[in-house]
């Protein structure tokens, strides 16, 4: 505990909104991004449920198709932009400095206006319900030209994309910063923890894939108001240039929110199997390996479009390919648990639960790599449920085993255990409900997208929709578990987690000071 | 807890037992093509290949979670690699990928092998109805949803193929090899037979193509499956599959049909007959935006009862109808899909029903000599 210096900084920084408004402190900054994260998970789960209770039955009863489309469409972008990867910033911004060492991030200025662009953005996407015309209803790939059809919302949705991905580079520019700067002596890249490893690779992805959505956006907006036609054939342009800009940032965007998950996973499994890591080598290789294909495959989302079946083919081999990694990956987090002497606190049990649904949404991304099985399910419900899968299933419960897991460290209080996994129950059997069906659905060929379905799909959508309603609620009691946490939580031990082994857990106290390391500990 | 997962089983068996009572579609529909039987059973093999990892690398798992766990007295061993296992399970999913990727191969590049077929049909698609033209028979129709709206509004009680039936249904013989060139007038579509495996994209000012070769006659049905606009899910597709013989019965049948759009030109019609004439082209090509009662979807929509267009100068309802909006994309122009005969009805039809009463008409005359 030598380097904690419990100095009093009240008096040096303002107290109340100001606090935060002007904080540069990467924890009031983490905090931000979690609260902010989660204010707008609600306002996307939200918007799934109206999905849900217009598709409980067939026939039009709750809302009209074009708002039913706008529905789908910031469910997409709130979910991925506003709620996924601000969620995993807001690990990043806590506990990265934490675990190797370091005082803060290195810019922490800059971390400040990364946080404060997103309640802008996230306002904007809100906002864009309310204009003439409502907001977008073109899906969160924005497709050309459905786009230029639409009405102001489309702006609206296009700046807060730009605004999004102006704070993602900001955020990720500072992450490689800090981790290729501020290290403790001693802490050498492999002796990193894996979480400061995944989030080193998916700010490098960030900082490669960002600026690509922002050009297709930015084409989209020429091309509604400045007379270009980069996506009009007409003009000479072509619709399918932007699946491929798009998709070439869409790809890596499904890795840079599943990889700082893995790495949430990789420190959660091994604390309660009270056993190292197995393979944190190979595990490094695999995640880099992963990130790199992960720009070479963007267009086994486009299998329909009518490629040359040559690129159709390279696509094909190349999506396969990944496999092996994430398999690595799979493997390597079994054989921590293997031998271990486990045991199942809420974090474990999510991370499980990850580990379980996420590989089941790894095989059907398999499926879906088969481009002659792809073109009978692209585009269907089957689509719907394997990213779900992966998104919910995978970065969802990733990050509610975070939380769980670094709570105590963060406020020195503990959740309470019984309420935490009857969260992990009701989440993973509502969650199953409402999307396991769906695979069904889609191989029977329901159409994603549609806010009416034939009468052939009508029981599996009744019980997708039940589910989805219990996995909402079911979201309420992790916000109560949160408050009477932070309320009345019992007192946190030291080290509450036995087999945690990273520089927070071993060398602060809890809860972690205001400011943490300012002398740097020295890694053996 | 034990009360609790006792629950939680009696639930799952609940569930499953009620699954099982009833007749649920859970895999892929059997293909009624050869190709999409190679696209079946490259599923079912990709299926049991990742059932078999699923349940090899999860038997590990539980096994792990009841023996290795604190609370049976399992001592946490300290093993952290090992590099013969890790190879090891490098390189055998490198294996079974290879193994799989052979049969995707080779069903891919038939898939992909449009050549020689026995005919082509060119499909458009328009927001929000599919246009067909047999490029060898010269057949050339448009097909749209047959649905009532007052199903879709829960007025009347859903029929049998609800959203699944068009007025005019695709007809093809069967056994022949049918190859399907796509594009589209205005945004993205896909059209999509989930039964005939095809699923290919329409891109407007592009052509694409696809194929497929129907074993047996019957009715299959699809739906478009990109994302159109507000009636992406009310644009089926509905393919007929009839014999070689009843094919070229259904050939000959549309051409003399084909008059049907023609008019006498010395003939001038009343407001009557435009007008019943009119009420079945605004069903097939302006109820999904405007309504059935001419109501609209302010403000992207707007209202043709008492509307600006409807009840003003003849000549801009006309225009509007021919060239579309140049304000409003949403608008298109019809002068390419329908005749001088049906936008004379139409545009007689809006001036003098859906609450409107003018009295007066639009001859196929007057639209003729407006296209120039």
């Amino acid at each position: 505990m030598e380097a904690v210096h419990e100095h009093d900084h009240s008096h040096d920084h303002p107290t109340g909104l100001m606090r935060w408004v002007t904080t540069t402190n990467h924890k009031d900054i983490g905090t931000m991004y979690l609260w902010f994260s989660f204010a707008m998970f609600m306002v996307g789960g939200v918007m799934a449920l109206i999905i849900r209770t217009e598709l409980f039955q067939p026939g039009l009863q709750v809302v009209q198709p074009e708002f039913f489309n706008q529905m789908t469409t910031l469910h997409g972008l709130i979910m991925v932009f506003g709620a996924i990867m601000p969620a995993f910033v807001g690990f990043a911004n806590w506990q990265i400095p934490m675990m190797i060492g370091a005082p803060d991030m290195a810019f922490p200025r800059m971390n400040n206006w990364s946080f404060w662009l997103l309640p802008p953005a996230g306002t904007l996407l809100v906002l864009s319900m309310f204009v003439p015309g409502g907001s977008a209803g073109v899906g969160w790939t924005m497709y050309a030209p459905l786009t230029v059809q639409q009405g102001m919302g489309m702006d609206l949705v296009i700046f807060a994309v730009h605004i999004l991905g102006m704070s993602s580079i900001m955020g990720s520019i500072n992450i490689v910063t800090t981790i290729l700067n501020l290290r403790a002596p001693g802490m050498t890249m492999m002796k990193m923890p894996l979480f400061v490893w995944t989030w080193l690779i998916t700010a490098y992805l960030l900082i490669a894939a960002m600026p690509v959505l922002a050009g297709a956006v930015t084409m989209t907006l020429t091309d509604r108001h400045f007379g270009t036609h980069f996506f009009n054939a007409a003009g000479g342009g072509d619709p399918v240039l932007f699946q491929h800009i798009f998709w070439f940032f869409g790809h890596p965007e499904v890795y840079i929110i599943a990889i700082p998950a893995f790495g949430v996973i990789s420190q959660v499994i091994p604390a309660f199997s009270r056993k190292p890591l197995f393979g944190y080598a190979s595990m490094v290789y695999a995640t880099a390996s992963i990130a790199i294909l992960s720009f070479l495959v963007w267009a086994h989302h486009m299998y329909t479009v009518g490629m040359p079946v040559e690129a159709q083919l390279y696509y094909m081999f190349a999506t396969m390919l990944i496999a092996v990694p994430t398999g690595v990956k799979v493997f390597n987090w079994v054989a921590t648990m293997w031998k271990g002497s486990m045991t199942f606190e809420t974090p474990m049990l999510f991370a499980i639960g990850f580990l379980f649904l996420f590989t089941l949404g790894g095989f059907t991304g398999l499926v879906l790599a088969l481009t002659p099985v792809d073109v009978q399910l692209h585009d269907t419900y089957y689509v719907v449920a394997h990213f779900h899968y992966v998104m919910v299933a995978g970065a969802l419960f990733s990050a509610f085993a975070g939380v769980y897991f670094w709570l105590p460290k963060w406020i020195g209080k503990m959740y309470d255990e019984t309420l935490g996994k009857w969260h992990f129950w009701l989440s993973i059997i509502f969650f199953n409900l409402t999307f396991f069906v769906q695979h069904f659905l889609g191989l029977a060929g329901m159409p994603r997208r549609i806010p009416d379905y034939s009468l052939q799909f009508a029981d599996f959508n009744m019980i997708s929709s039940i589910g989805a309603f219990g996995f909402g609620l079911s979201q309420l009691l992790f916000l109560y578990i949160l408050i009477k946490a932070i309320r009345s939580g019992e007192k946190a031990p030291e080290k509450p987690w036995d087999g945690a082994d990273t520089l927070e857990w071993t060398h602060l106290p809890t809860p972690a000071p205001y400011h943490s390391f300012e002398t740097p500990p020295t890694v053996k | 807890m034990k009360a609790f997962s006792r629950l939680l089983f009696l639930a799952t068996a609940m569930l499953m037992a009620g699954l099982a009572s009833a007749e649920y579609q859970l895999n892929l529909k059997p293909a009624k093509t050869a190709l999409g039987e190679a696209v079946y059973d490259l599923h079912t093999l990709v299926m049991i290949i990742i059932t078999v990892i699923f349940i090899g690398v999860f038997g590990f798992m539980f096994y792990a979670i009841f023996k290795h766990r604190k609370s049976v007295g399992h001592q946490a061993a300290h093993f952290h690699e090992n590099t013969t296992v890790e190879i090891v399970w490098t390189v055998i999913p490198v294996f079974i990928l290879i193994g799989l990727a052979w049969p995707a191969t080779k069903a891919l590049l038939e898939m992909r092998d449009t050549s020689a077929p026995d005919m082509t049909i060119k499909v458009t698609g328009y927001q929000w109805k599919w246009g067909y033209e047999y490029l060898d028979d010269d057949v050339k129709f448009y097909s749209s949803l047959a649905t009532p709206r007052d199903q879709i509004q829960g007025d009347a009680e859903k029929g049998e193929h609800y959203l699944l039936e068009v007025d005019k249904p695709l007809v093809v013989p069967v056994g022949k090899k049918v190859r399907i060139l796509t594009t589209a007038n205005d945004v993205l579509h896909a059209w999509y037979v989930p039964e005939l495996a095809v699923k290919q994209d329409a891109i407007p000012g592009f052509i694409r193509d696809t194929w497929f070769q129907a074993e047996e006659t019957g009715t299959f049905r699809g739906q478009c499956a990109e994302l159109c606009g507000k009636e992406h899910g009310f644009m089926p597709i509905v393919v007929n599959v009839v014999s070689e013989d009843d094919y070229k019965i259904w050939v000959a049948e549309q051409k003399s049909a084909g008059g049907a759009a023609a008019y006498d030109p010395g003939k001038t019609y009343s407001v009557a007959e435009l007008t019943s004439a009119g009420e079945a082209v605004y069903k097939a090509h302006c109820v999904a935006c405007h309504q059935p009662n001419g109501s609209g979807m302010p403000p992207t929509f707007p209202a043709l009862t008492g509307g600006m267009i409807s009840t003003g100068p003849i000549a801009n309802h006309l225009d509007i109808v021919l060239n579309g909006s140049k304000k409003n994309p949403m608008m298109a122009a019809f002068g390419a899909q329908l005749s001088d005969m049906e936008i004379a009805a139409v545009v007689t039809y809006e001036r003098n029903a859906l609450g409107n009463s003018l009295g007066d008409s639009l001859q196929p005359g007057e639209v003729a000599a407006a296209r120039k």
